[in-house]
């Protein structure tokens, strides 16, 4: 099932993403990852989320999502050219040796410790999803204690012309 | 601008909006609202017994006048009251404005008495919804709430209003106009989508419309009526737009879909082009969906653009009102004739036509038919849901939009009689029925306190078979015949029960006293009561079973 990034401006106004959340839940759309927050004009919110779903399913999420009143645009940013982000945060096994090799890794990465205590690291990284998922893969051997991410949020690229 | 307080300002709304009547139940959260109506003589208002009867009167009174009902109800349990009739009118998009009281805005959230989160519970059963909290956008709201529940596809919107906003004051003015950034609604179809439709239309050998609410909705059935003799096309209706199309008229096919007639499944199965208009393929419309219009392109015109291909897929989608779209598509096409395709339909019509077995006893469908007759087909027909539904869709012969009313989507029993109330006041000249079951009415059977009291003279025809009537059909066929919880009998008289209302009670147990009991019940001004002791085992034919195809019907009489 293929994965859409969309982004949604809604009116950054009370009980919006309850309208979204109930929407969702009633016509039984999933969603992986939904990240809110107030765009350049305080009266609009812009949520970025990522819903899997085959055509059908995703050309109901958009137009349902589009009927609610609070709505204003909705995009599907999936096979666009986009900037992608996300940002994590992750706390590491840390003992010995481990040390080195993650401080190693967050170097590669450009990741930023951000907390250190004797048994664990805990990095910030932000980027796409290669990157945190390349960056999660080496990890995960050493021992992830603890992951929070923000989910996704996306900007279509301005053409150049 | 002189300061006017919350209610005062709702007041004026429903004054400017041209609201005249309202049904509602006062309560604590509601009591601003209450005072400030007191001094309002020119809007009338119906204190109904129970909040969900509110909420349908609004909601028969909107699907009986084409205008914006409004009920009113106070918060915690007199809104959740509404829960019902706000999910039923949503399903049919029929525009209510439902105003409730709330608890002062420092108490929400804090379990007070009597509250309840009702724009989160309703979120997913409104168009749209406000809990207003600024006293100075009460004004908006409310200009928008009017304007959202009647514009586009309609639909019920609920404004829920704190008891302190009610009663503080402000100068903001009630605005003429409504501007909505993130709602404007799409009336004009794309003209490259109806060249193409057009070209289809002229090209397919054998078309049926498929003409759904939205007709009824957008006032479109003179739009219909032309564009379906100019090109020769035979025209099913939902349940929800019968009247849409006349049908006494040679290219109707009445009704399709589960119940619908044998023809009208028919010519849908052999179609070679579906018209879909203002409908949205229901599955108590489409049968097994994948069965549906094996040999069809899908044409649907709609003003919602979620109705299409989410359950059908659409070969050509077009948004737009029905209104402005059908006039140019008849402009566009030539007029064909398709004789052969007539002379099809014409022989199923001949062969299966709606049936039942008129010599064995008290039949409802006779009851219906004698209604039809007696009333000249001019009647709004309300009805409940179940049998009692059905046959007054099979049997009456409906050539009028806002002559049948009746919960189509959500399938609420407990609707008719209200809805007949809200009918009836939106429409005093009118004959209004509620063709009901012994199980519905029940269901609200407390407004014939409210018939009574205003005198209201809605005449209900209840076919009581003592029984739930569909479930028990359903037991039967798929069930073994094992009638599990649906002997509902005997109880209560229902002639006694209209009378200790102050209502005209006949009872009739023979089929020759139908004529004179509804002769009888029309001769009466006020409510009337009629308890017709039905067939206890009628069975409501054609029948599609649920994932058959539509033209896999079973029948009771060969």
């Amino acid at each position: 099932m293929v994965k859409h990034l969309i982004s949604v401006e809604v009116e950054n106004r009370f009980g919006i993403l309850a309208r979204i959340a109930s929407l969702f839940s009633a016509r039984g759309f999933n969603i992986d990852s939904l990240a809110v927050g107030e765009t350049e004009d305080s009266t609009i919110s812009r949520i970025t989320m990522v819903v899997p779903g085959d055509d059908q399913v995703i050309e109901q999420v958009i137009k349902q999502l589009r009927k609610l009143i609070d709505v204003i645009k909705v995009v599907d940013l999936t096979g666009q050219p986009t900037v992608t982000r996300e940002l994590i945060l992750v706390r590491v096994n840390a003992r010995g040796k481990d040390r080195d090799e993650i401080m190693r890794l967050a170097e590669i990465f450009r990741a930023r410790i951000v907390d250190v205590h004797p048994e664990s690291l805990t990095l910030e990284v932000t980027g796409n999803e290669e990157k945190i998922k390349g960056l999660l893969t080496l990890l995960r051997p050493l021992g992830v204690k603890k992951l929070v991410r923000t989910g996704k949020v996306a900007l279509s690229r301005e053409m150049k012309s | 601008m002189k300061k006017r307080t919350g209610a005062e300002i709702l007041i004026e709304a429903l004054t400017k909006e041209g609201v005249d009547n309202v049904f509602g139940y006062p309560g604590g959260a509601v009591i601003p609202i209450y005072d400030a109506l007191y001094d309002a003589p020119r809007i009338s208002h119906i204190t109904v017994r129970h909040e969900q009867a509110a909420c349908h009167a609004a909601d028969g009174y909107a699907r009986a006048t084409g205008r914006v009902g409004v009920c009113i109800a106070t918060s915690g349990p007199g809104a959740t009251n509404l829960v019902t009739g706000l999910a039923t009118a949503y399903m049919d998009s029929v525009p209510v404005v439902a105003f409730t009281g709330q608890v002062p805005t420092s108490m929400i959230g804090n379990d007070a008495f009597q509250e309840a989160n009702i724009t989160g519970i309703t979120y997913s059963i409104t168009k749209h919804n406000y809990l207003v909290k600024d006293i100075d956008e009460l004004p908006r709201i409310l200009k928008e709430a009017f304007y959202i529940a009647r514009t586009a596809r309609p639909g019920p919107v609920l404004v829920d209003l704190p008891k302190d906003i009610q009663n503080v004051a402000t100068d903001a003015p009630y605005p003429e106009e409504v501007k909505i950034r993130s709602y404007n609604p799409h009336y004009e179809g794309n003209p490259k989508q109806i060249n193409l439709a057009a070209q289809e239309i002229d090209g397919s050998e054998r078309p049926v419309i498929y003409a759904g609410g939205g007709i009824i909705s957008s006032g479109a059935s003179r739009e219909l009526y032309e564009f379906a003799h100019h090109n020769n096309i035979p025209v099913t209706t939902t349940l929800m737009a019968l009247g849409a199309f006349p049908e006494n008229d040679p290219l109707s096919l009445k009704m399709l879909g589960m119940h619908g007639t044998r023809y009208a499944n028919y010519a849908i199965m052999e179609a070679d082009l579906i018209v879909a208009v203002g409908a949205r393929f229901d599955d108590r419309i489409t049968g097994k969906i994948s069965a549906f219009a094996p040999e069809a392109k899908i044409m649907h015109i709609d003003i919602d653009p979620t109705a299409i291909s989410k359950n059908v897929k659409v070969d050509i989608p077009i948004v737009g009102d029905a209104k402005d779209i059908l006039p140019r598509l008849k402009a566009l096409t030539k007029g064909k004739q398709r004789e052969d395709w007539h002379r099809k339909i014409a022989a199923w019509k001949e062969k299966y036509p709606l049936k039942y077995d008129k010599d064995k006893g008290l039949k409802p469908q006779f009851v219906v038919q004698k209604i039809c007759e007696l009333t000249g087909g001019k009647a709004i027909i309300c009805t409940e849901v179940g049998q009692n539904q059905m046959w007054a869709a099979q049997f009456y012969c409906y050539t009028h939009p806002r002559s049948f009313i009746s919960s189509g989507g959500l399938g609420t029993m407990g609707y008719g009689f209200p809805a007949a109330i809200g009918a009836q006041i939106g429409r005093p000249d009118d004959i209004v029925f509620d063709i009901a079951g012994d199980g519905s009415f029940q269901m609200n059977i407390q407004e014939l306190s409210t018939v009574s009291r205003y005198k209201i003279p809605v005449k209900v025809a209840i076919l009581n078979n003592g029984y739930l009537g569909m479930v028990r059909q359903w037991q039967q066929f798929f069930y073994k015949g094992r009638y599990s919880q649906v002997d509902i009998s005997s109880i209560p008289d229902f002639v006694k029960v209209a009378e200790a209302y102050g209502v005209k009670g006949i009872r009739v147990e023979k089929k020759e006293e139908v004529e004179a009991a509804l002769k009888k019940a029309l001769s009466i001004k006020g409510p009337v009561v009629i308890d017709f002791q039905i067939d206890r085992e009628e069975n409501v034919y054609p029948m599609v079973p649920a994932d058959a195809a539509l033209h896999e019907m079973i029948d009771g009489l060969a």
